[in-house]
């Protein structure tokens, strides 16, 4: 295994993440997607950690543990989000959200 | 003999996970997409047991799937009924969004195959240290001693806003 081919699985990864958020009117799947591109963010962190520091320094998976921190807290306000929307709306739909719209 | 097999399963880790996230980005019902979402949460955990980064992958497997999978469980649950589960995709959309993510695709892939400081670095087998206790003393004993705190106060910012959010108004 070289760190190319973490790095690879890392890009898929990524562009399923924007696709899905291109794509998707489901803000539930949207929130899916962020979470795919967030993932391969700290697989990216965890295998530079790995092969291009030394062994002893693991600041990569620090930062790759505070990453998960700050996707868990994302999530919980996305929710609490749309919940809102939805009570407000009766959709999630991101494109029939649009009061503000004139 | 040993290190074929290693090959082999961290193959099956890589193959399971970018398989099962194609599924969450093209599969209609979104109950499906949901679980597919977890078997990717696995698949990268198992990575992160091939880095070696132990901590990291027990982590993942508490926090996301045991967290926030079922945070989105319970998202998709109170917000569709049962006409809102599939998921609607328009022709359009669906060719632009695949044009844009292609070009992405072949640009990552084009960088990481040309970047010099990149090649060559194969995993030799070594094997590290456990992980945890390292990461206890540097986060509470070290240079992260300042990004946990902010990051504690955040988490109770996400707690009391998300609170506040999705509560009922009531009004007088």
């Amino acid at each position: 295994m070289t760190l190319q081919h973490y790095l690879v699985i890392s890009a898929i990864l990524f562009t399923f993440g924007i696709f899905a958020v291109l794509t998707r009117r489901n803000a539930i799947s949207i929130l899916m997607g962020i979470e795919l591109i967030l993932n391969s963010c700290n697989l990216n962190f965890a295998a530079f950690s790995r092969f291009m520091t030394p062994p002893e320094d693991i600041s990569g998976q620090i930062i790759a543990i505070f990453g998960i921190v700050l996707a868990a807290a994302e999530a919980a306000v996305f929710l609490a989000i749309i919940l809102a929307i939805y009570r407000e709306f009766g959709s999630i739909r991101p494109d029939e959200v649009d009061t503000l719209k004139g | 003999m040993e290190f074929a097999l290693k090959n082999f399963i961290f193959y099956g880790f890589a193959l399971m996970t970018v398989a099962s996230a194609l599924l969450v980005v093209t599969v209609r019902n979104i109950v499906h997409a949901a679980f597919s979402l977890m078997v990717t949460l696995f698949g990268i955990a198992g990575l992160y047991v091939f880095l070696q980064a132990d901590f990291l992958a027990a982590t993942q497997v508490i926090v996301y799937v045991g967290g926030i999978l079922v945070l989105i469980l319970f998202g998709v649950m109170m917000t569709s009924g049962r006409l809102e589960m599939r998921i609607h995709i328009e022709r359009g959309q669906l060719l632009l969004g695949g044009v844009v993510s292609l070009a992405l695709l072949t640009l990552l892939l084009t960088v990481i195959a040309n970047t010099p400081a990149w090649k060559n670095l194969t995993d030799d087998g070594t094997e590290f240290p456990p992980t945890t206790k390292r990461i206890g003393e540097l986060i509470l004993d070290g240079p992260f001693l300042l990004p946990f705190e902010v990051v504690s106060v955040l988490l109770l910012v996400a707690l009391i806003g998300a609170a506040l959010i999705s509560r009922k108004e009531v009004r007088e």
